[in-house]
C-alpha cells in the first residue's frame, strides 16, 4: 500500500543491494539492550564452552586472547530497522574456539549465554566456517561496555540480537532451543534478507 | 513457552482518526485499527510507510494508550529534525490517511498486571510513552501497588502528558510524580532542577512505600544507563530492571 505523501529518504546511492527490506542506514552505532549495562573487568572475565550441561573448557581473558585472532568487516542489521555498513571487528572465530577445545560437531545447535542472563540460539552452521566470532575489538579499540565489552558474539548475517553482548559461553544443545528474545516473540532464526523479525514471519 | 507477545501480528491498515499536538515537539496520533487487538502496556507497534517506487521505511513506536476494548490506539511521536518517518508523520500525515502497522509487539518491557510490589518508572522525553500506557493500565485496573514516575524533560512545556500525570498524582495517593526539569526552574518543590543522577533515583525510590519489585526505564541510551546504574546503586536487583532504549 503506497502511503499518501511519502517519498522517504530511499537507500544510499549504490548501496541499496546491501540494505535488507524494511531497513534504513545509520552512521552512528545505536545501543539497545533489555536491562542495565553489566560491568565485567577483563580480569574477572571467563568464557566456557559446554556440551549440554557439561563444561568442556573454560578460558580466562589471557588464555582467550592467546587464541588466533581474525579481523572481519561486515554490514550489520538490527531488527529495530537500522543497518550499519562496514563495521570492523577483531576477535576469535568460533572455529578456532572449538578447535582449541578439541570439539568438532557434537550437535547442530548452539545457545550463546551472557553475563546478564541473556541467551540466544544460533545453529552451528551459522557460527562455523568463519561466519561468526567472539569479538574483542571494534574499530581497532577494545569493545566498549555499551556494545558488549569486553566480549560479544558477532553473527553479522543474522539480525543483531543474535550477536549476544557480554557473552560468557557457548553451549551445544540437542535441539534448537529458543533464547531470550526468541521466547518473547522474536523469530527463531532471524534472517534479515527474509525479514524474519517476529515468531511467525 | 513464551512470556507473551508471540502471537502472530500481521500487517494491517489503520486510519488516522485524530492528531493532537502534545508538546512543542511531540504529537499524538490516534489510529483506528481495522483489526483491533488488546495489547499489554509497554508493547509497541511497527509502522510501515511505502513510497510510490516501493521503497519502505519502518519504525517501532510504543503504544501510549492502555489496553481497552476500543479499536483506537494512541502513539505519541517526537519529531526528530534529522528523522525520516517522524517528520513525515508530523508534517505530512493528516486525519483520514491510511497507515500500515503491525502489533502488538514486544514480550519483555511489560506492565506486571498482578504486582503487589512497588513499581518505579523512569523516562525522558518521549520515553514516557510506554510508561504512560502502564500508568493508564494501572488506573484502569484500579491497581494499588505504589508507583513512582521520575520523568526528565527540558522544560515544563516539554513534559508529555503533564496534565494527566499531575491529576493522576492528585487523585491517587499511591502514585508519585517527580519531574526532572533540566533547563528551567521546576514549579513544584517535589521536582528536581537538574539532569538525572544516582542521588535523584535514590530519592525517588525512598518516596515509595518499599523497595520496587519492578523498574522500567525508557529513553536515550545515555539516560537509561544513568537511570539503571542509579537503580542498581539504590540496591535494586538487576533482573528487576527492564530497559528500553531509543533505536537508530
Amino acid at each position: 500500500m503506497v502511503t499518501r505523501g511519502f517519498t522517504g529518504r530511499q537507500a544510499g546511492e549504490g548501496q541499496s543491494d546491501r540494505i535488507p527490506p524494511g531497513q534504513h542506514l545509520v552512521e552512528h552505532f545505536p545501543v539497545l539492550s533489555a536491562g542495565p549495562t553489566p560491568r565485567i573487568e577483563p580480569a574477572d572475565w571467563k568464557f566456557t564452552l559446554k556440551i549440554g550441561p557439561r563444561a568442556v573448557k573454560t578460558w580466562n581473558w589471557t588464555e582467550f586472547n592467546a587464541l588466533p585472532k581474525t579481523k572481519m568487516t561486515r554490514d550489520i542489521h538490527c531488527v529495530t530497522s537500522w543497518s550499519k555498513l562496514d563495521t570492523a571487528w577483531e576477535g576469535v572465530i568460533v572455529d578456532d574456539i572449538l578447535a582449541d577445545a578439541g570439539v568438532e560437531r557434537p550437535t547442530d545447535f548452539v545457545l550463546a549465554h551472557s553475563y546478564d542472563g541473556y541467551s540466544t540460539n544460533v545453529p552451528l552452521a551459522d557460527l562455523a566456517s568463519g561466519k561468526a566470532m567472539v569479538a574483542l575489538k571494534y574499530g581497532g579499540q577494545p569493545l566498549p561496555r555499551d556494545h558488549g565489552g569486553p566480549a560479544r558474539l558477532l553473527v553479522p548475517h543474522l539480525y543483531f540480537w543474535k550477536s549476544a553482548k557480554w557473552v560468557n559461553g557457548l553451549q551445544f544443545t540437542e535441539r534448537d532451543e529458543a533464547g531470550f528474545w526468541e521466547l518473547r516473540g522474536y523469530h527463531i532464526y532471524g534472517n534479515p534478507w527474509r525479514e524474519q523479525r517476529y515468531s511467525n514471519d | 513457552m513464551t512470556e507473551g507477545g508471540a502471537l502472530p501480528a500481521p500487517w494491517q491498515t489503520c486510519t488516522i482518526a485524530e492528531i493532537v499536538q502534545q508538546t512543542p515537539t511531540i504529537k499524538s496520533f490516534f489510529l483506528r485499527l481495522s483489526e483491533p487487538f488488546v495489547h499489554i502496556a509497554g508493547q509497541h507497534v511497527d509502522v510501515r510507510l511505502t513510497a510510490p517506487n516501493g521503497y519502505v521505511a519502518m519504525r517501532s513506536y510504543s503504544i501510549a494508550s492502555p489496553p481497552t476494548a476500543s479499536d483506537i490506539i494512541e502513539l505519541a511521536v517526537e519529531r526528530l529534525p534529522d528523522g525520516e518517518v517522524s517528520p513525515f508523520l508530523h508534517d505530512v500525515a493528516a486525519v483520514g490517511d491510511e497507515i500500515e502497522l503491525r502489533g502488538p509487539l514486544g514480550g519483555h518491557f511489560l506492565w506486571p498486571e498482578h504486582t503487589t510490589a512497588p513499581v518505579l518508572l523512569i523516562g525522558a522525553g518521549s520515553g514516557v510513552v510506554p510508561l504512560m500506557a502502564m500508568i493508564r493500565q494501572r488506573r484502569a485496573l484500579a491497581q494499588v501497588a505504589a508507583t513512582a514516575l521520575l520523568l526528565s524533560a527540558r522544560t515544563r512545556r516539554d513534559v508529555l502528558f503533564a496534565d494527566e500525570l499531575l491529576s493522576t498524582e492528585t487523585a491517587d495517593p499511591q502514585f508519585n510524580l517527580a519531574l526532572a526539569i533540566t533547563r528551567e526552574a521546576p514549579e513544584r518543590a517535589s521536582d528536581f532542577a537538574r539532569r538525572i543522577d544516582s542521588l535523584m533515583v535514590a530519592e525517588v525510590v525512598a518516596r515509595l512505600s518499599g523497595a520496587p519489585g519492578h523498574v522500567f526505564v525508557c529513553g536515550s541510551n545515555g539516560f537509561v544507563n544513568i537511570a539503571a546504574d542509579g537503580a542498581l546503586a539504590a540496591g535494586l536487583a538487576a533482573p528487576a530492571i527492564k530497559t528500553e532504549r531509543y533505536g537508530g
